[in-house]
């Protein structure tokens, strides 16, 4: 009820955003990873990601019917524009930062997209439904590797734990709920409705890798909003650098 | 109406990662309508996915179907379930151990080596060249082979 199209294009951006975001930092691991495994799983979860965001961004254009499809809004909108959340423009740091965020936010996006696979809009559940596959096996091997690290050698255990204490404070942000028209009208979910299960999720995993999970502290919010931290406007001038320099290049 | 003729053109149409079988083993051509061939992708990010496109064309092109138009559509979503039996055989034939069939998964989650047989195997990495497929090695005769994963 009274949710239109532009409310809906909204939220297709936001969840667009998280996964553009997101594919772009993995993409920085291209090349550098230590070993050929973590270079492949690395980027091929990146290019799942950017398959999202194509599909949710040339969707939101669609609604939106302002002429703008996936790439304009990816490489054409500036910082204050994008709506993805803060944990995924925040930078790799190193390989276990680089996991303990994706073992957060896939695990997040895996609940997100099951929730969502019953969205009533059509266009956005068989998104969900689609990705939904995906991410499991995202949130599968990031889990993987927080066991490995965390149940690893002293340094692999204190690097994954500092990296999931630098992440913790941008959880919370997961969870704020979208546009109530959109909640009402069943085609966004509350995610306060699967925080139990998300919970449980992380502290199982947890407890195989020997961490404790972090203390709960002020959490830091904002992306939604357009307030994002310094991080996001130095990977947009990477990321956006060609459409900057030759804005209407066409290949 | 020549959606038999269609069917018979995209079979002849080779998936551009893996030429050994076509799409249409491959199971991404959803349906053939009265004006449309309608694909799925395999993975959202599948890079395969513009030059399936392409490639479908040029040959709906070439047998004087322009008036053809190619649709995407992602739901329900894609499964290894759709790949045919032709083209199980064909990826194994290739050297690529086929997906299990998604009903049948526990016990069979280790493939046979597609060069010997052996089901000695072991994972090197759960990401391959390309999205679908994840690296694996025979311990039997030792050989690297891809595995085509359950999706």
């Amino acid at each position: 009820m009274g949710a239109d199209r532009k409310d809906i294009a909204r939220y297709a951006i936001s969840l667009g955003d998280d996964s553009l975001i997101l594919g772009q930092r993995l993409g920085e691991w291209c090349g550098h990873a230590p070993t050929l495994e973590i270079d492949l799983f690395l980027a091929n979860i990146a290019l799942d990601l950017i398959g999202q965001a194509t599909l949710l961004l040339d969707y939101a254009g669609t609604l939106e019917g302002e002429g703008r499809d996936g790439d304009k809004l990816a490489f054409h909108r500036d910082v204050l524009d994008f709506t993805n959340c803060l944990l995924v423009e925040q930078p790799n740091g190193d390989f276990g930062r680089t996991i303990a965020r994706q073992f957060l936010f896939s695990n997040f996006q895996l609940l997100l997209f099951q929730a969502l696979s019953n969205s009533t809009d059509a266009t956005i559940a068989g998104i969900a439904r689609k990705a939904a596959k995906e991410v499991a096996y995202h949130a599968r091997v990031a889990s993987e590797w927080m066991v490995r690290l965390g149940d690893g050698t002293e340094e692999s255990a204190q690097r994954v734990a500092e990296g999931l204490d630098w992440s913790w404070r941008f959880v919370d942000e997961l969870f704020e709920a979208p546009d109530a028209k959109l909640i009402e009208a069943g085609v966004a979910v509350d995610p306060a409705s699967f925080r139990p299960a998300f919970d449980a999720a992380i502290d199982a995993v947890l407890r195989d890798a020997c961490l404790a999970r972090p203390a709960d502290r002020r959490a830091t919010v904002g992306g939604r909003r357009g307030h994002h931290s310094e991080h996001l406007g130095h990977l947009l001038s990477q990321m956006q650098f060609l459409q900057r320099t030759y804005p209407d290049a066409r290949w | 109406m020549h959606a038999g003729s269609i069917w018979t053109l995209l079979d002849h149409v080779p998936d551009p990662e893996i030429p050994v079988i076509s799409i249409v083993e491959l199971g991404i051509v959803r349906d053939v309508t009265e004006g449309a061939v309608v694909l799925t992708p395999t993975y959202t990010g599948c890079p395969a996915t513009f030059a399936i496109e392409s490639a479908v064309r040029t040959a709906l092109d070439k047998a004087g179907f322009n008036d053809i138009a190619i649709t995407r559509q992602i739901d329900p979503p894609w499964t290894t379930d759709w790949i045919s039996e032709t083209g199980r055989e064909k990826l194994r034939a290739y050297g690529i151990a086929p997906p299990p069939h998604s009903n049948n998964l526990r016990g069979t989650t280790t493939p046979a080596c597609p060069q010997c047989g052996s089901s000695h195997t072991e994972e090197l990495s759960r990401f391959g060249s390309t999205p679908c497929k994840a690296l694996w090695r025979c311990l039997d005769c030792a050989e690297p082979f891809d595995h085509f994963k359950c999706h």
